[in-house]
């Protein structure tokens, strides 16, 4: 089993590409453009110049000695993704697709958001290389992620709000994929994560992918050897197989995925496909085959999270399949645990995550404890706090 | 009732073809619109089966849709309304049309055989193209149903050989792209799309998306075996029976006059 690549569009049974036929030429044209511009060492020499000298990367790997010491176990080491220009690892993916629209011909970029950082770094690589960025994004979404919705009107995004289903991050793409469906010809799909029908899982992990090798050779300058542990949060999980991708090999790397426990599991208000066996099984959304929140009769099922980034039925293939052949572990943070671990985050290293992010942190939490003092793990801090203040005050004035 | 009673259906001529979302705006009236067009002439039905996250669709079929799923309408529901239909004798093909996602969750196997038994014949999923559809394929070639498959305007000579090669029943022409909804005019393009596909192909090309009145239908009638109308008539079905016969007659007209 290849679970490092895609074998004819799937990762073993995850993924593939269940779309109307509309988009199976624009598929197969994605496909073979994206081969021949990552072959192409002018198409990367450019992307890796607008990553260093536009995003501001290589990224740092911050040691977390306050939060080492406060939980008083493993050495915690942070992928300072956060710290990317428009706050969040999602400009990655973004610049690279919008360049690869740009050597497609295509003048018109849309996208879905949750949180609103993937529609942010859509903007940012839209405004940067003058292409229209049509964002849409679910009301409720808008109502909790204001400050990133004002952000993309700044930077020349035009936001449709949608008003259908849940109206969060799976409406939003409803609504993306409708949009290419009729435009098809002059339009890219933006798509923001590890999801969707091949070739997308494989363009957005390659684009993300410089999260792992950047933090794989800090860490061996840092250290002298690689982590224990590597975790990250996982909505559709970019950021995720953006760290995991270069350690695949690295056998005793562990990898942990975080979901979303929203409310907890029994309560049904989450977005963990992994933890809830009775909810979740294996099923087809938005084009792939993988792990779907769903009702017995096949509806695809609202999630909860307290951050919007999580808040997805469904996870990348490829992720479905690590799970598989037991190369990552995934477990969950609620929304409880998240939060406790946004407010220790920013008291303790003065770096204020998002809340997809703290996800993450959680789990560290839990974990540093019960390891040796030598161990070490990376967590990566896939994004900045600043859009969830609102969010983050609300819930904490609700519970004084 | 098999692949057969379909192939027979075009033979007679333009098949006029409504599409009935169950369950829209309650179960009992989405079975009084299949009365009507069937009434009215409808060669061939498309039971639609809702689906909460229909992302080919308008407007006006996910708010359809969506309703159905409000009034309780499941897969098993549908079966039984087909089965319904067929007590009363009413004998034109069935097509069950839905998203993969529910028919996955009633499982493949057992939704070919119950469709089988109630003499439904076959099925129209417009998110499994033919390259995903191997398990589905299979399970309808053993009871001898149709598996439609789609072609699109931005179809590549490539991909009409591949569903040419496929195809069973009739292949479904989306007229334009983009989504499901009337339009105020067919695209200009389409009779060489129709040309385009009629070339590599003796199989039945029945046309769908955008066609929303008789005069439409009877455009369409002049060079596609089958005209597909599906959101004109759920619009229609907001209003009443009535509405949705005077539209299904004024269609089945235009297309049955050639």
């Amino acid at each position: 089993m290849n679970i490092t690549h895609a074998v004819d569009g799937k990762f073993g049974p995850y993924g593939g590409q269940f779309v109307p036929e509309t988009l199976m030429p624009a598929l197969a044209e994605l496909e073979s453009a994206y081969a021949a511009a990552i072959a192409d060492p002018e198409f990367m020499a450019e992307f890796e110049h607008l990553l260093k000298t536009y995003v501001g990367r290589e990224s740092p790997l911050t040691f977390a000695r306050r939060l080492t010491d406060h939980l008083g176990g493993a050495k915690i080491y942070l992928k300072r993704e956060d710290l990317n220009h428009s706050g969040a690892h999602k400009i990655n993916n973004a610049l690279g697709q919008a360049l690869l629209a740009k050597r497609m011909g295509k003048t018109r970029i849309v996208a879905e958001t949750g949180a609103g950082q993937h529609g942010v770094g859509t903007a940012t690589a839209c405004a940067l290389l003058g292409l229209d960025a049509i964002i849409y994004m679910g009301t409720v979404d808008i109502a909790r992620q204001q400050p990133n919705v004002y952000r993309m009107k700044l930077l020349g995004a035009e936001v449709r709000p949608v008003e259908s289903g849940s109206k969060t991050l799976k409406d939003a793409i409803n609504e993306a994929i409708r949009d290419w469906v009729t435009n098809v010809e002059t339009t890219h799909y933006l798509l923001g994560s590890v999801l969707g029908p091949h070739p997308y899982p494989t363009i957005v992990r390659d684009f993300q992918a410089v999260i792992g090798r950047e933090a794989r050779r800090q860490i061996l300058d840092a250290e002298g050897r690689l982590p224990d542990t590597l975790i990250a949060c996982v909505g559709g999980g970019s950021n995720a197989i953006g760290l995991f991708q270069a350690f695949l090999d690295d056998e005793n790397v562990a990898m942990i995925g975080v979901e979303a426990g929203g409310l907890g599991i029994e309560s049904g208000k989450h977005a963990a496909r992994f933890a809830d066996p009775d909810r979740a099984r294996l099923g087809v959304l938005h084009g792939t085959r993988s792990f779907v929140l769903q009702t017995a009769d096949g509806q695809i099922m609202e999630t909860h999270s307290v951050s919007a980034g999580l808040d997805y039925p469904s996870v990348g293939p490829q992720h479905a399949l690590l799970r598989d052949v037991e190369r990552a572990g995934y477990t969950f943070a609620t929304d409880d645990e998240a939060l406790e671990a946004f407010h220790l985050l920013s008291r303790l290293e003065g770096i204020i995550p998002a809340l997809e992010s703290a996800h993450a942190v959680a789990e560290a939490i839990k974990r540093a404890p019960k390891m040796s003092k030598n161990d070490i793990i990376i967590v990566n801090l896939s994004g900045r706090g600043d859009k969830d203040l609102d969010t983050v005050i609300k819930l904490t004035a609700d519970s004084h | 009732m098999t692949l057969k009673t379909i192939e027979t259906t075009f033979s007679r001529g333009t098949a006029f073809m409504p599409y009935i979302p169950l369950g829209y705006p309650t179960p009992e009236a989405s079975l009084d619109a299949v009365r009507a067009v069937v009434a009215t002439g409808a060669d061939m039905v498309e039971l639609g089966v809702p689906f909460s996250d229909p992302l080919a669709d308008g407007p006006t079929i996910q708010a359809a849709t969506q309703r159905a799923l409000e009034n309780g309408v499941t897969v098993e529901k549908c079966l039984q309304m087909a089965a319904q239909l067929r007590a009363e004798g009413i004998s034109v093909p069935f097509l069950l049309m839905g998203y993969l996602n529910p028919f996955l969750a009633f499982g493949l196997e057992n939704l070919v055989e119950a469709a089988a038994k109630i003499k439904i014949d076959g099925f129209i999923i417009p998110d499994l193209p033919p390259e995903e559809a191997g398990e589905m394929d299979a399970l309808c070639r053993k009871h001898d149903l149709a598996l439609v498959y789609f072609l699109a305007p931005t179809s590549t000579p490539e991909r009409i050989s591949l569903v040419a090669e496929k195809a069973r029943g009739f292949i479904y022409l989306v007229s334009l792209t983009g989504v499901t909804g009337a339009r105020n005019r067919l695209s200009d393009t389409l009779p060489q799309f129709v040309a385009r596909v009629r070339a590599a192909t003796d199989t039945p090309l029945a046309v769908g998306f955008g066609i929303g009145d008789g005069a439409q239908a009877r455009q369409v009638a002049h060079f596609a075996d089958g005209v597909i109308v599906g959101s004109a008539l759920v619009k229609r079905m907001a209003e009443s029976t009535a509405a949705v016969h005077a539209l299904a007659e004024e269609i089945a007209e235009s297309v049955h006059s050639l």
